[in-house]
């Protein structure tokens, strides 16, 4: 039950968010809303075909029409260096170099090539459109297979062909395993090319102060921090300089996690022109140019014995990069690769990534991140195993669920706690029988409906991450630590500053949370600030499910710190041994006398006067921690899915839907349903609505919301959230993320449902009602 | 997302506006909700120099009983047509239509009028008129005429509206047993293909939508009812059909969807 935000009461209370009333009454100051004394506006020139030379750019036309300050292309922008990429599994991959605007050839339909300053976006639009582009065509590798054709055309001529990089990984068994095994199973997993759509689009105001050569940026980014050091590094001006601030941030599910040639050019513009310059992606534009998300093939093999213990896995993913490596292109087919057995001990395994150049826009991170696409593959051969095998789905998962935690998998990702057959029984105590529900089955059938049912045991990887992971397993250029100040004011109050850096996950809500349970300060005292690098110490912003984990941990550390130091201050004051003292509702107080007490408010009040403080003991309560985890997070769960499909259109209505989830120890349950509810809409939208297509052409052809369908607040299913609670013993806290489970486990639980109501093996997502038709008429259909 | 600069007029009269579009000629167009041409506009697809807005025109809005037929203004809206209690007692298959375009939003906003003159190949009340045998009203320099919605739907986005015409009313008859099914992947969207049927005793009306560049009705499985035979007749409805094939659908699926379609707008009508 929710309750008031002034009387939340610390951890596990589901408070309501305090973010809310100035989001739901439209006070948020989302980067459209600022207005600089003298900006202009930047609209952007980009390219018409997927892959070409540009013999010819001439600015006269549009540098003339009214409003016009500049027209600016690659020759008149300097750049110190090209848009970054912070991954390299192997340390040795080679990454080839992108500059912001686009010099000599483009390889993406959308690829930005110039750009047109004025005073306001409508000039800057028209302008835009009459910029006039000349370009020598050259043959497009549109889609992996063609990439990796004898003769394909070469995305990047430095490279030795389209293959950007391989992994793999090989246990000594394996062979054996398949040769040994009573069954085989095979299939291909297609895993579609899905576009984010945050309901904020891209947007950066840059201010370039000449003088002084300060630099101002503000973006609606998920990461501030790594903002300003590449804006350091890719605009050539010192890092003290520049001061990135994300402002409220309208969503962002990895799309903004990222480093964007746009974010450059507007600084280097703003330079260029001497004043401000915001630009403001049009929707069109973001479905074209943000970086897209998935776009993977699995092609699976287990080898199982009869009654379905799986001995071993052959995973061979391919990856479509598109053009350019963003900022993790490359970490992304990795986490799959790393997850490829899933929620199974699978002890021996064969696992290799083969990651393609393509003409397209370039991939990145898209909620989940590389578990989604390992999930939906290992959730989809488990159930053709079953199949196969003749066994039911839920038993042949349990029989290869690992037991012992830490568990570490083949692969050699350790699991840090887990019970996953705890979560399967809750789902099956939850749903129907296999009596009821054959009986509704066919009743449903008398109503032309094919009812179904499907289910994913699920385990994922995130509370990114142990700094010595994130460079010698990852081969990552950052570490994976999070900052936290808690500051406490000499009128008692809270400042909380975190180094994430959230996007609607209401961070301030449960970072509060987090310090009125440690400091006994009212939730209403705590104020949590973020985002802008001039006062939050370095952070490594939101994105993999990190931020409690990680960033909440920070909190909590920085917090017991404060309570630790108030502790001796407290002593002084009561004139006690701090040994003597319980803290107990906001107050320290002497044992056994507890009308010698003080709150900790006089303490703070007390720290800031800094007369006679204890030996050795500073002023103030202010502390600040970095914390590096241990290790990961794994959370995990059973979700449950049921469908009915039309027999005569295919249409697939999800009729019942039931998360099992174990995210450790919860913050705010209320929040935490949220994240699953959004996250489970998310992985329905890829499996019945979304895929991203381009024509023969190069041509985006999914390029608006008409075309390109996400689910709307009508066709969301009604979602039941359950919970058990095994605790993270890799932070204090006990907590895991939420993030993005819901996405990871809910397209293959559809598919699960949809492929049982059918009575097939296996369908490609997503499941749009001619697919289905299709699948009913070619027979399988109970 | 940006519209090229326009020029903007808002008529008091249906006479001004008809003295605006002969003024402007090919460089203006008619605004009413604005929900077809402002996307049109946005993408850059439709660039008109000059607006003429008629949503001030108060005359040419409301739904009147006329005994045998209902006459509706060209600027109702989506949502009075649907909530109307006049249109869902006498003429359900018009209510339910209107009620099932697009969102809220859309139906706050968009007006038959502009529906019916903007003759989408997925519209949703075109296909309605052209089952009800409706007629519209249109006022131009000489004068005004009726067209009968067999007239009307010539082509893609074409109707036989003159280019100095504006569409002021429609008329349809009464028609107490009638359905119209629509079917999307999502609630909100476009028609893939939609029918709309009118059953009056032992014979049918029944026209499509999806299936071409314009509304079809549906002659073969007309033909072929004879009152309780929806199954049947809905076999024919494919019958000279040639229908797009793209992203929401090929060809056959089409007809596939055509037939089963009919048959449950048939047998909806019939009972109703």
């Amino acid at each position: 039950m929710a309750t008031t935000a002034e009387h939340a009461k610390g951890i596990g209370v589901a408070a309501l968010r305090k973010e809310d009333r100035k989001f739901l009454t439209g006070r948020g100051r989302f980067v459209d809303d600022l207005k600089l004394p003298g900006m202009l506006h930047m609209a952007i020139v980009r390219s018409q075909f997927p892959h070409a030379d540009i013999t010819r750019i001439d600015t006269a036309a549009a540098a003339a029409m009214p409003g016009v300050t500049a027209v600016l292309t690659g020759d008149d922008l300097e750049f110190a260096a090209g848009v970054p990429c912070a991954s390299n599994p192997t340390g040795d991959m080679v990454h080839p170099v992108r500059p912001p605007l686009a010099k000599g050839r483009v390889r993406h339909v959308g690829e930005p090539i110039a750009v047109v300053i004025a005073g306001d976006r409508y000039a800057a639009r028209d302008a835009a459109d009459a910029v006039e582009v000349s370009y020598a065509e050259l043959p497009a590798a549109l889609d992996v297979e063609a990439a990796l054709a004898d003769g394909a055309p070469k995305v990047h001529e430095e490279l030795d062909s389209n293959v950007a990089l391989v992994l793999t990984h090989r246990t000594d068994g394996v062979d054996d395993a398949f040769s040994k095994a009573e069954v085989v199973v095979e299939h291909t997993i297609r895993n579609q090319r899905l576009i984010h759509v945050p309901i904020e689009t891209r947007g950066v105001v840059a201010d370039w102060n000449t003088a002084n050569d300060d630099l101002v940026v503000y973006s609606s980014t998920q990461v501030p921090h790594f903002l300003r050091t590449f804006l350091a590094i890719v605009c050539g001006v010192s890092e003290a300089k520049v001061r990135a601030i994300a402002p409220d941030v309208g969503g962002g599910f990895g799309s903004k996690l990222n480093a964007y040639a746009e974010e450059f050019i507007a600084a280097a513009a703003s330079r260029k022109v001497g004043a401000p310059v915001k630009w403001i992606e049009e929707r069109s534009e973001a479905m074209l140019a943000t970086c897209h998300g998935r776009a993977q093939v699995a092609h699976m093999q287990l080898a199982a014995t009869k009654d379905g213990k799986v001995l071993g896995m052959r995973a061979h993913y391919v990856q479509d990069y598109g053009s350019y490596l963003q900022m993790l292109t490359p970490l992304i087919s990795q986490l799959t690769f790393l997850m490829s057995p899933g929620a199974y001990a699978i002890p021996e395994v064969d696992v290799k990534v083969t990651n393609v150049y393509t003409n397209t826009v370039p991939t990145d991170a898209l909620r989940g991140a590389g578990r989604p696409e390992a999930t939906h593959a290992i959730e989809r051969m488990m159930d053709i195993l079953a199949r196969e095998l003749g066994m039911s789905r839920t038993e042949v998962r349990r029989r290869n669920f690992p037991v012992e935690f830490p568990f570490t998998t083949a692969i050699g990702l350790m699991y840090d706690s887990g019970d996953y057959a705890k979560t399967l029984d809750r789902l099956l105590e939850l749903s129907d029988d296999k009596e009821t529900f054959e009986r509704r089955r066919t009743e449903a059938a008398a109503r032309g409906k094919l009812l179904g049912r499907g289910l994913s045991t699920w385990v994922e990887v995130c509370g990114f991450v142990p700094s010595d992971v994130a460079r010698n397993a990852l081969g990552l250029t950052p570490g994976g630590w999070e900052s936290s100040t808690v500051r406490m004011h000499p009128t008692g109050k809270i400042t909380v500053i975190t180094g994430t850096s959230p996007h609607g996950q209401g961070h301030a809500t449960s970072w509060s949370q987090i310090v009125e349970t440690e400091l006994g300060v009212p939730f209403d005292d705590i104020e949590v600030i973020h985002g802008d690098t001039a006062f939050a110490p370095y952070g490594l912003g939101t994105y993999g499910s990190r931020s409690v984990a990680v960033g909440g941990t920070a909190v909590h550390l920085a917090a017991s710190k404060v309570r630790d130091k108030a502790r001796l201050v407290a002593a002084q004051m009561l004139e006690a041994s701090p040994d003597d003292l319980d803290f107990e509702g906001g107050a320290f107080a002497v044992k056994g006398s507890p009308d010698k007490r003080t709150t900790i408010q006089e303490v703070a009040f007390r720290a800031w006067q800094a007369f006679g403080m204890p030996e050795g003991v500073t002023p103030g309560l202010d502390e600040t921690v970095f914390f590096d985890p241990p290790n990961c997070v794994f959370p995990f769960g059973a979700h449950g899915c049921e469908v009915e499909v039309d027999r005569e259109t295919g249409k697939v209505e999800i009729t019942g839907y039931i998360a099992v989830d174990d995210c450790g120890n919860v913050i705010n349950p209320m929040i935490v349903a949220g994240q699953v509810h959004g996250g489970v809409v998310h992985g329905i939208g890829q499996a019945l609505y979304e895929i991203a297509e381009y024509d023969s052409g190069g041509q985006l052809v999914t390029g608006t919301l008409v075309d390109y369908l996400i689910p709307s607040a009508a066709d969301v299913p009604h979602i039941e959230t359950h919970r058990t609670v095994t605790p993270s013993p890799t932070n204090p806290l006990g907590v895991k993320g939420i993030g993005e489970a819901g996405t990871i486990a809910a397209s293959p639980a559809v598919v699960s449902a949809v492929c049982d109501a059918l009575g097939v093996r296996d369908l490609d997502m997503p499941l749009q009602p001619e697919t289905v038709w299709n699948a009913i008429q070619k027979g399988g259909a109970a | 997302m940006i519209p090229r600069a326009f020029a903007y007029e808002r008529p008091a009269s249906v006479a001004d506006a008809v003295g605006l579009l002969r003024r402007h000629g090919d460089g203006a167009r008619v605004i009413a909700g604005g929900h077809s041409l402002l996307p049109m506009m946005k993408l850059r697809l439709a660039a008109p120099e000059t607006l003429i807005d008629i949503g001030g025109i108060s005359s040419l809005r409301g739904i009147s009983d006329m005994g045998s037929h209902i006459v509706i203004g060209a600027l109702t809206r989506h949502v009075d047509v649907a909530e109307s209690d006049l249109v869902r007692s006498a003429c359900p298959v018009l209510a339910q239509a209107a009620a099932s375009i697009g969102d809220l939003q859309v139906r706050n906003r968009g007006t038959i009028g502009g529906s019916l003159a903007q003759a989408d190949p997925h519209g949703d009340l075109p296909t309605v008129l052209l089952a009800l045998d409706g007629e519209v009203s249109a006022e131009g320099p000489d004068g005004m005429r009726t067209i009968a919605a067999t007239d009307l739907f010539l082509g893609l986005l074409t109707t036989s509206l003159r280019p100095d015409e504006i569409l002021t009313g429609v008329r349809v008859p009464k028609a107490p047993k009638g359905a119209y099914v629509k079917f999307n992947r999502r609630s909100q969207d476009w028609a893939i293909v939609g029918v709309a049927a009118v059953v009056d005793g032992s014979s049918a009306r029944i026209a499509l939508t999806g299936v071409g560049p314009a509304p079809v009705r549906a002659d073969a499985a007309e033909r072929a009812f004879s009152g309780g035979n929806a199954a049947e007749a809905a076999e024919l409805a494919a019958e000279g059909l040639d229908p797009p094939a793209d992203s929401a659908g090929s060809a056959d699926y089409r007809r596939h969807l055509a037939r089963v379609l009919t048959r449950r707008a048939l047998e909806e009508a019939s009972s109703g």
